[in-house]
């Protein structure tokens, strides 16, 4: 089976650092057209705009040429085609698959029927790895290091996958969380248990503004319409939290803001012009980091 | 030979496989996890027998046929404490414990309703864990736990 990317657990932390390096180099030298008699194919079954547009960037910039469609509704899916038709089909068209798809596992299963790489860029609520890496190329980026981050991650965290994936990924690196979540939205005990079990030191709280003085990483989140069965729980929580500018006056001077965006209300326009913001750079990181996924699966780097 | 002073409420086999020691309230999800429904050959089983360990019991006897160790190995999930004997010319000649396989393939269906086993033709696939004692069934595909006290059993087509 060919190398893919599915679950941050697929890549040890020896390859994490590795595709961060290889990243930090397509930073520096944005267009190296390694694979320029490739064809990647992104597959995106269910809406997407940085994930889908930053993949489509790095193929291009790798020199790749680029397949796919961006909405299931006029494919043959819509006919009842079954995923592994689609898979099996595409992966004798393509030398690598990036898919999101709503359903979870859904990429693990096509990692499994198809004869290229894939790179899963989203399996509903499951996982998002290459959200994961690019969020640990711009800690780094902002901290010099990966070691010993203090880390607040607030907002959604029962049904954010950035923050679990996130969570498991910086624990290689003796890392100190801040969970700040309503109660309906706590991190769930299963990645509390995670942690215990590393001894990695976590608090948990639901008032933001008093928590940000000690942060490294303060890490926002949105809360998902999308994953919330029952409306009235989501207008609840909907706006919890909205960080504005004025609570940052305690924050460290090297603190970064990390988003993995869209954002609606919980930051604040104000926050924008701040040093503290960093999600717009991050966001561009995402490019780089594709790229370096990219081409490690290909075996180019 | 366990067949003297002891009045069977389930008539004895000459040769073939016996399961006994199911919880009652188990036995159908055994006959569909072994696929008995389709078995052509003798079977014969009693169900609500008085058990000291269990309360109630069900036991099955098949004539003629015997199973592979990861083939019975799958009642483990419902019938934890089964006993397995096999019998040749009314003699228990071998008596089995059954264990928890490390990998459940089919069998159960996942918990989580948005997993893709649930809505495409995929085989669900499973690692087995014990957590504080409770076995919990980890999906390969989508990565949630299934715990063992609410587990579905998939039926055969």
């Amino acid at each position: 089976m060919p190398k893919c990317l599915i679950s941050i657990h697929d890549f040890t932390k020896e390859e994490i650092l590795h595709v961060l390096d290889i990243a930090r180099e397509f930073e520096k030298n944005k267009s190296q057209t390694l694979l320029r008699d490739k064809v990647i194919a992104c597959i995106f079954f269910e809406p997407s705009t940085r994930t889908r547009l930053s993949f489509e960037t790095a193929s291009n910039r790798l020199g790749a040429r680029v397949i796919g469609f961006s909405d299931a509704g006029n494919t043959s899916i819509s006919k009842g085609e079954t995923l592994k038709d689609t898979i099996k089909m595409v992966s004798n068209y393509v030398d690598l698959i990036v898919m999101r798809h709503p359903l979870e596992g859904s990429a693990r299963y096509a990692s499994e029927v198809a004869s290229v790489p894939v790179i899963n860029a989203g399996d509903g609520a499951n996982q998002h790895p290459s959200q994961t890496l690019l969020d640990l190329y711009t800690i780094r980026q902002t901290q010099g290091r990966l070691e010993n981050i203090n880390i607040n991650m607030v907002g959604d965290l029962k049904y954010g996958r950035t923050v679990h994936s996130l969570l498991q990924a910086l624990s290689h690196f003796s890392p100190t969380f801040t969970f700040t979540a309503p109660d309906e939205l706590k991190m769930p005990q299963e990645y509390k248990d995670f942690l215990s079990r590393k001894q990695i030191p976590f608090t948990e709280t639901s008032e933001l503004e008093g928590n940000i003085s000690g942060n490294d990483i303060l890490y926002m989140t949105r809360v998902q319409q999308e994953r919330f069965t029952d409306p009235m729980e989501y207008e609840k929580v909907k706006n919890v939290y909205s960080l504005t500018a004025s609570m940052l006056k305690n924050a460290k001077p090297t603190m970064k803001i990390l988003h993995p965006l869209p954002r609606i209300n919980e930051i604040s326009q104000d926050v924008d012009d701040t040093p503290y913001a960093y999600y717009f750079k991050q966001a561009e990181n995402g490019v780089y980091v594709r790229m370096a996924i990219i081409a490690y699966l290909l075996g180019y780097k | 030979m366990e067949k003297i002073g002891k009045e069977l409420k389930v008539s004895a086999i000459k040769n073939g496989t016996v399961l006994d020691h199911i919880p009652a309230n188990q036995l159908f999800k055994v006959i569909n996890i072994l696929n008995l429904d389709n078995c052509p050959h003798q079977i014969t089983f009693g169900t609500n027998l008085d058990s000291k360990l269990l309360g109630k019991k069900a036991i099955i006897k098949i004539a003629d046929r015997y199973f592979e160790d990861d083939e019975i190995n799958r009642i483990a999930l419902v019938a934890p404490q089964a006993k397995i004997n096999i019998i040749r010319d009314f003699e228990v000649v071998e008596k089995k414990v059954i264990s928890i396989p490390e990998q459940i393939v089919g069998i159960v269906k996942c918990v989580n309703p948005k997993c893709i086993t649930n809505h495409q033709p995929v085989q669900t696939r499973f690692t087995t864990r014990y957590e504080h004692g409770h076995l919990k069934l980890d999906c390969h595909f989508c990565e949630k736990t299934t715990d063992s006290d609410n587990l579905t059993i998939l039926s055969k087509n």
